[in-house]
């Protein structure tokens, strides 16, 4: 099935070898052929091209499967996409995105979900820092990233709305802990679920760290099954091995009494 | 804790004038005048008028003056009334001093100190009433050169460019910070006059999109209201990196003027703090930047130019450099007196350089490094009139961005309380009783009233150099001459002084 150069493998379903082109040259290619009525898209050889899936408007939504090392801000703005990474995703990817999925069979970078303000990332291994950074929800939209390992410092700063879950999968289960510092620093609003140990010294100021409830268990039994079907691992397991903790903003108008005039 | 603040203003009412009408309670929203019934007689407290005049203006028998509280503090050099009101203040409440509008200190205004050449004898003056006179610009990157086909068609392809029937545009200001009527009061002025309106960092409301393309729509470091239908509305997608009235600093809308429509415009729940954080977290260094410009170049298929925004200030050169070398096809400067809806006062003013210096430095660096070409300029943060803007084109900006003078054009008498909700002017609020007070069929004639009148100056002023086009006087600053400044003043703004 595989042909060199791209072109339309069946009606709706398009290949493109990514091997040595540019980022705008590969987008051009995946945005004409979305205009031409693709439904998916599959990107062979891919390699540090930027920015996949942005282009992608006002066609879609599409499925574009990513095989290969894609480059910074993958989906980036996208709305209603959908996204799997069969590799490691780098810094920035989801940036700002307005809905869609996007499916990291690896590892992502940076700012994951920065701003993102509906949709779904999920993530199979860890993440990088500032991850979930000022993330929004507005009216039926609520953005969710689920993360299989750990991540760095500031995750959740400045988080306005949607739902983190860190999975702590990273390490043994029988000492899951995790080393990033400033989690939720500035937050006010949304939630992080975190399970593993975690300090109160590692919180910022303006979080609180509570017990989840039955309402709570009830989102991350939602979204723990998806995780496990997008990486063929065995639910239960996922789900059992151990207690989440519940991270959330103690106001969320933080800066409320900073003014006089 | 009782307050030791006096009044800044003093209402003087002349009773024998008065007839009871009671339009300054209704017009105040104060509430510094109310009507004792009793006594049959209008009275006020001015413990809360903010001298902004709008009941004076609507007094239909002028029976009120309002002016500066002249106050019983001994007269100090050092401690003068605006040092001690604010310390009290401070030590009442133990928070930061919040303000609106720009800077108003008394720092050195270069127009001032610049004057325009005029033809005499050896080169003849135009008079743009009897010649064509063209005040026409093209915002966006410009070739290196131009190759043109044997039957005359263009063979260079041309990056993207927008078309101005003036060098002036409506400076960022976000609905939220002003009001709807405001906003689409500056959306049909810019539409009707052929220039462009910017969105702020508030998201464009959905009913006025269909002025998008004359809007420059803007992505901000919280990203409000920015989706790919947004920025593909827009004729340019501005990045705001920075704002001349509070440079380094981000945003706090606050939760309380978060409505039901900005929460929709903005796409955040109502009642929450709207933050913008002081930095785009993207954005660390030039290469993220540039990596921001062409996402925003990616989302929009090439088709916008994108601009970016920064505050005025130490190493604007080098910034505007880096900039330009990241991909930005318009660098827009905001000076230190920009003005804002609401910003710490010790940052509005004391941070940032005066957009004359920055501009000046700004258009030299980028042709010794020859990459002038690359970007347009626009000049924002200070300008009263249209010489202002005459001499910023001839400093080098391709078009200046005007806040202010938008703002006074529809009613706005600076009276510095943007940030307080209250604007009983309807500009800066959304209070629904207040905003609907300005009504956008007046507001946006006095509008395209003000951009006729400046551009029809501009032609004088150009006519009377002897040059009949905008891109003759452009970064020529033969045409300047200095008067009153120093030695590095001078080699700053790359001008002679006068008589040399």
């Amino acid at each position: 099935m595989v042909r060199s150069g791209s072109g339309e493998v069946g009606q709706s379903l398009f290949e493109i070898d990514a091997k040595g082109l540019p980022y705008v040259d590969l987008n051009a290619k995946v945005r004409a052929a979305a205009a031409s009525g693709a439904k998916k898209i599959i990107l062979q050889n891919v390699c540090g091209q930027r920015y996949i899936g942005t282009r992608v408007y006002p066609y879609g939504p599409v499925e574009i499967e990513v095989y290969g090392t894609p480059g910074n801000d993958l989906g980036a703005f996208i709305d209603g996409h959908r996204i799997t990474v069969y590799g490691n995703a780098q810094d920035g990817t989801g940036n700002t995105m307005n809905s869609g999925e996007i499916v990291v069979h690896g590892r992502a970078g940076d700012i994951l979900g920065m701003s993102m303000r509906g949709g779904e990332i999920y993530v199979r291994d860890s993440v990088g820092y500032r991850v979930g950074i000022h993330m929004k929800e507005f009216g039926s939209k609520c953005p969710v990233l689920v993360i299989g390992g750990t991540a760095q410092d500031f995750l959740g700063e400045y988080a306005a709305g949607g739902i983190v879950i860190l999975l702590g999968l990273h390490q043994d289960s029988t000492s899951p802990e995790h080393k990033m510092n400033f989690v939720g620093t500035g937050m006010h609003g949304g939630t992080l679920y975190i399970r593993g140990e975690l300090r109160p010294q590692q919180l910022g100021k303006q979080v609180t760290i509570s017990e989840v409830d039955e309402q709570d268990q009830q989102t991350l039994d939602r979204y723990i099954s998806k995780y496990a079907a997008h990486f063929n691992l065995p639910k239960k397991q996922l789900a059992d091995s151990g207690n989440f903790k519940k991270i959330q903003p103690t106001t969320k108008r933080p800066y409320g009494h900073l003014y006089t005039h | 804790m009782k307050s030791y603040s006096l009044p800044d203003f003093l209402i003087e009412r002349d009773d024998s004038r008065c007839i009871r009408c009671r339009v300054c309670e209704r017009q105040c929203g104060w509430n510094v005048h109310s009507y004792d019934a009793e006594e049959d007689k209008m009275v006020h407290n001015e413990q809360d008028c903010a001298g902004c005049q709008r009941c004076a203006v609507f007094c239909p028998t002028k029976a009120l003056i309002v002016r500066p509280h002249p106050y019983g503090y001994r007269p100090n050099a050092n401690w003068t009334k605006d040092y001690l009101s604010d310390l009290k203040k401070q030590a009442e409440t133990g928070s930061i001093l919040l303000t609106g509008m720009g800077n108003d200190k008394s720092f050195p205004i270069y127009w001032d100190h610049l004057v325009l050449n005029a033809s005499q004898v050896t080169n003849p003056s135009i008079d743009p009433l009897r010649e064509p006179m063209e005040l026409r610009t093209y915002l966006g990157r410009k070739p290196d050169r131009i190759e043109v086909l044997e039957d005359g068609t263009l063979k260079t392809v041309l990056a993207p460019q927008i078309k101005l029937e003036t060098p002036i545009l409506f400076s960022a200001m976000s609905y939220g910070a002003i009001s709807f009527q405001a906003m689409e009061s500056l959306a049909r002025a810019a539409t009707e006059f052929g220039t462009m309106f910017n969105t702020g960092e508030g998201g464009l409301p959905r009913s006025l999109r269909k002025y998008g393309k004359n809007a420059v729509v803007q992505c901000a470091s919280g990203r409000f209201g920015v989706d790919l239908e947004y920025l593909n509305t827009g004729a340019v997608v501005e990045i705001k990196i920075g704002q001349g009235a509070k440079p380094g600093i981000g945003g706090h809308l606050p939760g309380k003027k978060v409505t039901d429509a900005i929460s929709e415009t903005r796409m955040i729940p109502a009642g929450t703090d709207a933050l913008s954080p002081a930095p785009h977290h993207d954005i660390y260094s030039i290469e993220d930047l540039s990596m921001l410009i062409h996402a925003l170049k990616e989302a929009t298929n090439y088709e916008k130019p994108i601009s970016v925004k920064i505050a005025a200030v130490h190493n604007a050169a080098a910034i505007a450099s880096g900039i330009v070398r990241a991909g930005a096809d318009i660098v827009a400067i905001d000076g230190l007196r920009g003005s804002t809806g609401a910003a710490p006062k010790s940052i509005r003013d004391n941070v940032g350089i005066p957009i004359e210096l920055a501009l000046a430095a700004v258009d030299t660096r980028l042709r010794q490094e020859g990459i002038r070409n690359q970007a347009s300029i626009i000049a924002a943060g200070g300008f009263r009139c249209s010489s202002d803007i005459v001499k910023a084109i001839a400093l080098g900006a391709d078009a200046v961005y005007i806040g202010t003078p938008a703002l006074i054009a529809m009613g706005c008498t600076v009276c510095q309380k943007c940030y307080s909700g209250i604007c009983n002017w309807g500009i800066c609020t959304t209070n629904p009783y207040l905003s609907k007070r300005l009504n956008p069929n007046i507001a946006s004639r006095r509008l395209t009233n003000l951009l006729n009148a400046w551009s029809h100056e501009m032609k004088e002023m150009l006519g009377g150099m002897g040059v009949n086009a905008i891109e003759s006087l452009r970064g020529n600053r033969l045409h300047l001459r200095g008067v009153g400044l120093q030695e590095w003043e001078l080699e700053v703004l790359g001008v002679r002084g006068a008589g040399r």
